[in-house]
């Protein structure tokens, strides 16, 4: 698969995973997908950091550790904090000449460490300049701890605290729109991805990791037992989310903000929320207008980007083998 | 690897040797298993890139079969496989069959 930037999947696959095998996600989850592309899009060395959450607490059970890379898991709501430490310490270090390396810093952080209880300490760690990629694995709801609302949880999704029944349809508020609060920071570089367009999303590593400051980056990471969805599809329905236009790609340089992927034809929402069981009730006749509002949230949302857009449209992230229509 | 009693632990629950998780085989959670047909694979690797589980073998850019030690059987290759036209060149099947 050549490209114009020379990113192949064959010349990818030559390098040393960062992440290994055996560790305890779940069967068909998406955020050791990104994780390793996000890994693979790296190069040198690279110090992590990890808000709790499902991706901590699976990767490094006691002994076992899936990372191949100096890490640090910390608490909920400081991954952006300590990793903001780690990071003056190496300045430090590298001003009083004991290490020469340079080294990369990434923190992940799942919605809910990262849109909520890590919201202060990656917005402080923003402002304050760090030399760090932030990237926030969303699944739209706390799944480590049995699928409670965030403010990533969409609007209509069933959760255990917003549960649809008799009393309310689903969640009854929209969710924030993370990506464009990072953006406010007024950082070099922001970014939305989904591991389903593989190369917009290592190209979009790429480029954050070769900025000096702060960046942020935001991956649709679906989650089959949160969305009530089938082991195989993780890929399938960010692919989705990407069509319907759910999840839009683009990115944020310097205050410009570019669309990388518009999708030839715009899927309609249902398509996204179909597959998902956490939808299943608005599929009920008494919640049509549900899908009728979601669907007017996605399309406000998209129209605003394009209206935002700086119109150079130059990446094509993959979608298709090649041979395969 | 046997449970360390707390005396053992190292302070900090610190791990010193990196991706010792290769130690825990997660192939017992399987319930069905990919099979990879050969002839109908065209060296694609999105099953490679998509693998949660980095439980595809890639030997010089090519893919080489599963690494069932550590494959959970979720089946996102199969529903990505291209294949060679229309004929997947993964298909899942039932473990233990």
């Amino acid at each position: 698969m050549a490209t114009p930037t020379g990113i192949t999947l064959k010349e990818l696959s030559k390098k040393e995973g960062l992440l290994t095998s055996g560790h305890r996600m779940c069967a068909g989850c998406g955020a050791p997908i990104i994780v390793k592309m996000v890994l693979l899009a790296a190069e040198g060395p690279i110090i992590a950091a990890n808000a709790t959450g499902c991706l901590e607490v699976s990767t490094c059970i006691s002994d076992y550790t899936a990372w191949k890379i100096p890490w640090i898991h910390n608490a909920f709501e400081n991954a952006a904090a300590t990793l903001s430490g780690v990071e003056t310490m190496y300045r430090s270090l590298k001003k009083q000449g004991k290490i020469s390396k340079d080294i990369k810093f990434i923190a992940f952080g799942g919605d809910g460490g990262t849109y909520d209880i890590g919201l202060q300490s990656l917005s402080g760690a923003m402002e304050r300049g760090h030399d760090m990629l932030y990237v926030c694995y969303d699944n739209g709801a706390y799944m480590n701890t049995g699928i409670q609302r965030s403010s990533a949880t969409p609007f209509g999704a069933d959760t255990t605290t917003c549960p649809a029944g008799s009393v309310i349809p689903g969640k009854t508020q929209n969710r924030k729109n993370l990506t464009k609060i990072m953006a406010a920071h007024n950082i070099p570089y922001a970014a939305q991805a989904s591991p389903s367009h593989w190369m917009d999303l290592v190209k979009k590593v790429k480029k954050a990791l070769s900025i000096t400051g702060p960046k942020f980056m935001n991956i649709l990471s679906p989650c089959n037992r949160g969305w009530r969805s089938r082991t195989d599809d993780a890929i399938m329905l960010s692919r989705l989310g990407v069509e319907t236009c759910y999840w839009p790609l683009y990115e944020i340089e310097d205050g410009a903000t570019k669309v990388t992927f518009k999708p030839k034809e715009k899927k309609p929402l249902v398509d996204f929320l179909k597959p998902q069981g956490r939808f299943k009730h608005l599929f009920a006749p008494e919640n049509e207008w549900m899908l009728k509002k979601f669907q007017e949230i996605v399309d406000k949302e998209w129209e605003s980007l394009l209206k935002s857009d700086s119109g150079r449209c130059d990446s094509k992230p993959s979608g298709k083998a090649p041979g395969a229509e | 690897m046997k449970l360390k009693g707390w005396k053992d632990v190292i302070p900090g629950a610190v791990c010193t040797e990196a991706g010792s998780a290769l130690k825990f085989k997660t192939g017992s959670w399987r319930a069905s298993r990919p099979k990879w047909i050969e002839d109908n694979c065209i060296q694609c690797l999105f099953c490679w890139i998509y693998c949660p589980d980095m439980a595809v073998n890639v030997k010089d850019g090519k893919m080489t079969g599963f690494n069932y030690d550590y494959c959970k059987g979720c089946g996102i290759c199969a529903l990505e496989c291209p294949g060679k036209k229309g004929n997947k060149a993964i298909v899942m099947e039932e473990e233990g069959k």
